[in-house]
């Protein structure tokens, strides 16, 4: 990789820099953005892929590849709405989530092309307003299949995939995303904690393989689907983080699924026991009968704005359903609140099932 | 909610289920083989049930796949929450079946086990492995030599891999799990026998020295002399865990159903065992074996379910007594019959729950809370209980429909729901108190354990209740229930929140609770209080009267709470000395010292030069230190032993404490240090708020006057204004009483020690000689306490085990002057004439009345059997100029040695 493209120390140095002295702004959903273009399987396809054997309408990572331009807009109008970060567009740019369009070969290319958008519209928006950088997380999605639940309920034992294939699927995408040069590594929307351990196992392997320059900061995101409070594979929240703490992550958070406000007991949770920072990215409520998402920038600021007046976040942004409008009055809501305090966690040992076990 | 069980040792300690592990169960082993999937299932999910905290898995067996059949297990255990619940122990001595293992786990497990069997190479690699992937690690006492038996090999293995974990590994150590092999005892060869101890004093080093780390063990090895005779195992694995618990053990692997209460072992027995167990006499095993066999036929060869020879005799108790029985021992069989009979002795059913039932809870509460039981048991307790309240529901039901019928009562009276707030599993007092609610009309909605506030409050609106009850057992609780309150408030709540359960007090709920949430807040003591409470809070023309009378109570109690903090007056003198402690000097016991005057002891006792002096051993005082002020002379602040695994010191407390070990070790064994010691014993009377002291038991003559203060600040009515004067009998009392007076001192040698090491710049252990000088000083002045406590008689038969007295549990004071009970410093040269100090022990006195050496410490013993430390505090000018005219001093002077104590500005 060229040296422009290699994550210099200074970086991460204004990544931390940024955490100890502000809340963060993410940005915001994709893929309704990319909805808004109404893109066609030729966009899709391109000149490139005219001839692959698969349909290609809804892959939206594959954009990156056949249109930068519309990736690269998508970011640079949540850099101007006053995000900090952005997602590079690689939720499903693994070997596994590739397969069902059959680009699997292409994994790599794509995460290098969806860092780049991101970059170039980093820079830009550096450019036009040096007074702050812009960052690239690189973002790494939960898969479509999981290695804690059995696709067949009549063999609840079986398992569509193993630990071994997850560990060198996400190995291919965290080796591309870092050549690429991210900022930071972001393990989100995760329903299964066990995919994610798989993911964080890579992570730590590759970064072993790469020596400990390549380390980036580890950021974190589980989804709680319903008011249950619990993940899909069954987990509280206290059991999820006890559960990847390991990784001693930079941040840890909650996005998607819900809208902020039920998210409401579970941030005010976390942010009692994480000991790194916090974060909070809701989709803009939930899907209406359209598909539609129905929350308004001010509901979605509102909701953020209290859980930062009540110190309970480091990073906020949007998930499905949030735009660059969304974003704006989201930084807005938290301009000049005072970030989340880090606790400091007693030493236990703290163990998991789907619930937490502290042992002082 | 009145189930008194406390967080206590007992309930933080783990139980690891060991059914699932083939190869100690028989059970799951031939369900394993015979590929009985269900079966599997349902003995993990009775582990669990039955209270396990984690779940031990082992397939190890020479005919069986080990990978496969453990992904397969672990897959199935995932798709079952009652039982992925919680956190899983994956045991094997295969490292790829453990490797499979981690690969299944979504949550945090333990891997079980690792050791340096295979060499320092495979061990880091494992270990950086199971970190990677998560977990936590069990860590056996096994090098390439083999295994360790003895305590020292145990340590020197455990403390091996703790530095390889942590300073190579990077692996944190709350996440290392000692076994240090419970090895089997009793087994008739010599060099067994002291297999427990050395494990008990090898998981007390461990806990000690290695910070954070954490002990296992699978207890049923120590008893495998005795298999097939399970009263005996019993016993011994309940003993074994016991005095395991006591030396820091966190967690074991055991069968629940092979446990009993410590206290209930028949102490016949438990001698026996406890013989065998602490190595206490050399035929131990002998004895046991032999008693062994009468138990064994006194039972006919059956398994009873207590180690009692005389087991079934309970049942020829009253019912009241079987119910009791039952309960602590978690006996479910007779329940039903015994509660039949109880329900036809009672005129109501209810009688029988607040009864012998609730009598019954109390002692499991009790024995729970003072680590006696084990939370398993509790959990089989509270199945009994349940099962004799389900008896009675329909009985309940019934005489409700009667009182109906018969016009009394019609319709619901309100509606409660209840729930044990989240984080806490207890329910047996909520339950209780629902069914209380329940007999009385009430419409009640329990929740059960655990319930996240926003639930509560859902259910809340959902059902428009009138009343929320909490309870909660635990600490922690405590700080869920004040969300709660907060949430009631934020969503705009205006019913009555009630709350219970052990660990609330209407303190707290007036502090803490009451503020966030204005529609009133009610601590409810007990389920007697209950029918009252939501009765008065419910009623139109009551509730007013009696939130108001709670409210004004609560904000006293605010008050109160306010005044511990902020600046209270100070009473005239006169006003002080009426609220002075009033004794019953006709009947009070004074015992008379077995001799009048003073004894000398020296580490350097040459008797030829002094037939009188007493022997003294450095190494005898060291065991009296009291190692919490140690670390305070070092700035690091904290609780002895708990300051060693102290997050931010820890590591550092731990290093100095081992420095202070190494060099202690030195000063004894080079006797560097020269310990003297005096102290005597007078006859004594107190004359207002001085004391005199006679020549001889005539008292015609006044030998000296120690002159003492009073507490001054305004106190609340139930507490008095002391002084040290009244421990004495006054003169007027006619009662003959005495004073006793010490110097001792460990200082001779230290500024020389410590001047050879500053002369190397070896500061560091220049200020840790001077520092452990003081230590021994302290030290010595606790064990001449305990002498003098002796020469008084009651000391001979206190009987304490050394913690309690380096705590100062036991009767009597020694107070000193300059400290707060006697702030003032000029006591000391009269002390010091009494006791010919100086000649005594090579004392100095100062012109501030200051001791040299150092290292020095002096003060007054007082017997009075309420006597207790305390601090003067701030003195009134009229007291000042009293204490002036007593010690015959200008009140200038008396101003300026006592200047910080003063409650005005001297002229």
């Amino acid at each position: 990789m060229s040296s422009s493209a290699t994550r210099s120390a200074a970086r991460e140095d204004a990544f931390r820099l940024l955490f100890a002295t502000r809340i963060a702004v993410l940005d915001g959903a994709m893929g309704s953005m990319i909805q808004t273009f109404k893109l066609e399987e030729p966009d899709f396809r391109g000149t490139r892929f005219l001839a692959h054997p698969h349909d290609l309408k809804g892959n939206n990572d594959l954009l990156s590849l056949t249109r930068p331009d519309v990736i690269e807009s998508i970011h640079a109008d949540y850099f101007a709405a006053g995000a900090d970060i952005v997602e590079t567009n690689t939720f499903s740019s693994t070997s596994i989530a590739m397969a069902d369009y059959r680009c699997e070969p292409l994994v790599r290319e794509i995460n290098l092309a969806a860092v780049a958008c991101a970059r170039r519209a980093a820079d830009r928006a550096e450019a036009a307003d040096p007074s702050r950088l812009r960052f690239v997380a690189g973002a790494i999605g939960p898969l479509n299949r999981t290695l804690s639940m059995s696709p067949d309920v009549n063999r609840p034992d079986y398992r569509a995939v193993t630990w071994d294939d997850v560990v060198a699927a996400y190995t291919e995408q965290i080796d591309a995303l870092l050549d690429a040069g991210v900022d930071a590594l972001l393990v989100e929307t995760i329903f299964d904690t066990l995919n994610a351990k798989a993911a964080l196992f890579a992570i730590d392997q590759v970064f072993d393989r790469r020596g400990n320059d390549s380390r980036v900061p580890v950021m974190v995101s589980v989804t709680i689907t319903d008011a249950s409070g619990r993940t899909l594979s069954g987990q509280t929240i206290g059991a999820f983080f006890a559960s990847i703490a390991h990784a001693r992550p930079f941040s840890v958070g909650i996005n998607c699924a819900l809208g902020g406000a039920a998210m409401r007991p579970y941030v005010e949770e976390l942010a009692g026991l994480a000991d790194c920072y916090t974060s909070c990215y809701p989709n803009a409520g939930l899907p209406n009968a359209f598909g539609g998402y129905d929350e308004a920038p001010a509901d979605m600021a509102k909701v953020l704005g209290e859980f930062a007046a009540n110190g309970w976040v480091n990073l906020v942004g949007g998930c499905c359903g949030s735009t660059p409008a969304h974003i704006a009055a989201i930084a807005q809501a938290v301009k000049g609140r005072a970030p989340r305090m880090v606790p400091q966690a007693a030493r236990a040992l703290r163990l998991s099932g789907l619930e937490p076990l502290a042992v002082a | 909610m009145s189930n008194s069980a406390s967080s206590s040792a007992a309930s933080t300690f783990l139980v690891i289920g060991e059914r699932t592990n083939i190869t100690g169960s028989p059970k799951f082993a031939k369900a394993l083989k015979a590929g009985d999937w269900d079966a599997c299932l349902a003995i993990a999910r009775q582990q669990v049930e039955s209270g396990a905290n984690i779940i031990d898995i082992n397939v190890d067996e020479a005919l069986i796949d080990g990978e496969a059949t453990m992904v397969k297990f672990l897959n199935l255990i995932a798709a079952e929450p009652e039982i992925s619940r919680v956190p899983i122990m994956l045991d094997s001595s295969k490292w790829t079946v453990l490797e499979k293992g981690l690969q299944c786990l979504q949550g945090k497990g333990i891997v079980n086990s690792i050791s340096l069997k295979d060499g320092e190479t495979e061990f880091l690699r494992r270990a950086r492995l199971i970190r990677r992937y998560g977990a936590a690690a069990v860590v056996m006492a096994f090098d390439e030599q083999g295994q360790a038996a003895t305590r020292d090999e145990k340590v020197r293995i455990c403390t091996r891999a703790y530095n390889l974990l942590v300073q190579q590994a990077g692996f944190p150590p709350e996440d290392i799990i000692f076994d240090p092999n419970i090895l089997t005892v009793a087994t008739g060869i010599e060099e067994h026998n002291n297999y427990a101890v050395d494990f008990f004093e090898a998981t007390a080093i461990i806990k000690r020295t290695l910070p954070h780390a954490k002990v296992s063990g699978g207890v049923s090895n120590v008893s495998f002399s005795f298999r097939g005779n399970n009263p005996v195992r019993e016993a011994m694995h309940t003993a074994f865990l016991y005095h395991a618990i006591r030396e820091g053990m966190d967690m074991a692997i055991v069968n629940a159903g092979m446990l009993g209460v410590y206290q209930e072992i028949a102490p016949a027995l438990l001698e026996k065992v406890e013989d065998v167990l602490l190595n206490r006499r050399p035929d131990a095993t002998e004895r046991l074996v032999a008693f062994a066999e009468t138990l064994k036929s006194e039972s006919g060869g059956t398994k009873t379910p207590n180690a009692e020879p005389e087991a079934a005799a309970w049942r020829n108790a009253s019912v009241e007594e079987r119910l009791k029985h039952a309960l602590v021992k978690g006996i479910d069989a007779f329940v039903d019959v015994d509660t039949e009979e109880a329900r036809l002795k009672y005129a109501r059913p209810l009688e029988i729950i607040e009864g012998p039932l609730m009598d019954g809870m109390r002692v499991v509460g009790d024995l729970f809370g003072a680590g006696k039981m084990f939370l398993p048991q509790v959990v089989k307790s509270a199945r009994v209980m349940k099962r004799s309240v389900a008896y009675l529901t329909p009985f309940m039901e019934e005489e409700k429909k009667r009182l109906a019928a018969a016009g009394t009562a019609s319709r619901a009276n309100g509606r409660v729901l209840m729930a044990t707030v989240k984080g806490d599993v207890h329910d047996i007092g909520k339950n209780i108190v629902g069914v209380v609610l329940a007999c009385n009309n009430y419409e009640v909605t329990d929740l059960g354990v655990m319930v996240p506030a926003d639930k509560i409050l859902a259910v809340a609106r959902e059902k428009q209740v009138d009343v929320i009850g909490l309870s909660g057992l635990i600490t922690p609780s405590l700080d869920e229930m004040v969300h709660v309150a907060k949430e009631m408030k934020r969503q705009g709540f205006d019913i009555p929140l009630l709350i219970g359960g052990a660990t609330t007090s209407p303190a707290h709920t007036a502090v803490k609770i009451a503020p966030e949430y204005a529609p009133g807040v009610v601590h409810v003591l007990d389920a007697s209080r209950v029918v009252n409470v939501v009765s008065a809070l419910l009623s139109p023309e009551q509730k007013p009267a009696f939130m108001a009378e709670t409210t004004a109570k609560q904000e006293r109690q605010r008050v109160e709470f306010g005044e511990r903090q902020s600046k209270r007056p100070v009473l005239p003198l006169a006003a002080a000395r009426a609220r002075k402690p009033v004794f019953d000097w006709s009947t009070a016991d004074i015992p008379r010292p077995d001799f009048l005057g003073t004894r000398v002891f020296s580490t350097s006792a040459d008797r030829s030069l002094n037939p009188q002096l007493s022997t003294l051993n450095l190494s005898d005082i060291v065991a009296y230190i009291d190692w919490g002020p140690f670390f305070s002379a070092w700035e690091l602040h904290g609780r002895f032993p708990d300051i060693l695994k102290d997050e931010v010191v820890g590591t550092e407390a731990t290093k100095l404490f081992a420095d202070a070990q190494k060099l202690l070790a030195r000063i004894v064994a080079e006797k560097r240090f020269t310990a003297n010691a005096v102290l005597g014993f007078w006859p004594a009377n107190a004359v207002g708020d001085s004391i005199e002291v006679y020549a001889d038991e005539t008292r015609s003559r006044v030998l000296e006057r120690f002159h003492c203060l009073r507490q001054q600040l305004e106190k609340p009515a139930n507490q008095f204004n002391h002084s040290l004067a009244d421990y004495l009998a006054p003169r007027d009392s006619g009662r003959l009483d005495y004073v006793g007076g010490f110097a001792v001192t460990a200082g001779h040698g230290v500024e020389e020690f410590a001047a050879e090491f500053k002369a190397v710049h070896d500061d560091y252990s220049a200020i840790m000689a001077q520092a452990l000088g003081d230590r021994l000083a302290e030290a010595l002045a606790e064990m001449m306490h305990k002498k003098a406590r002796e020469f008084c008689g009651y000391g001979r038969t206190e009987n304490l085990a050394m913690k309690d007295i380096i705590r100062e549990k036991y009767r009597g004071i020694r107070p000193a002057p300059g400290y707060p009970a006697c702030p003032d410093h000029t006591e000391k040269p009269t002390l010091f004439r009494l006791l010919d100090a100086t000649d005594a022990t090579g004392i100095v006195l100062t012109e501030s009345c200051a001791m040299h050496p150092a290292s020095s410490v002096s003060g007054l013993y007082f017997n009075h059997p309420e006597s207790k430390y305390f601090a003067v505090g701030k003195i009134g000018k009229d007291q000042i100029e009293d204490y002036a005219a007593r010690k015959g001093l200008t009140v200038a002077e008396t101003e300026r040695w006592l200047g910080p104590y003063l409650d005005y500005n001297p002229a």
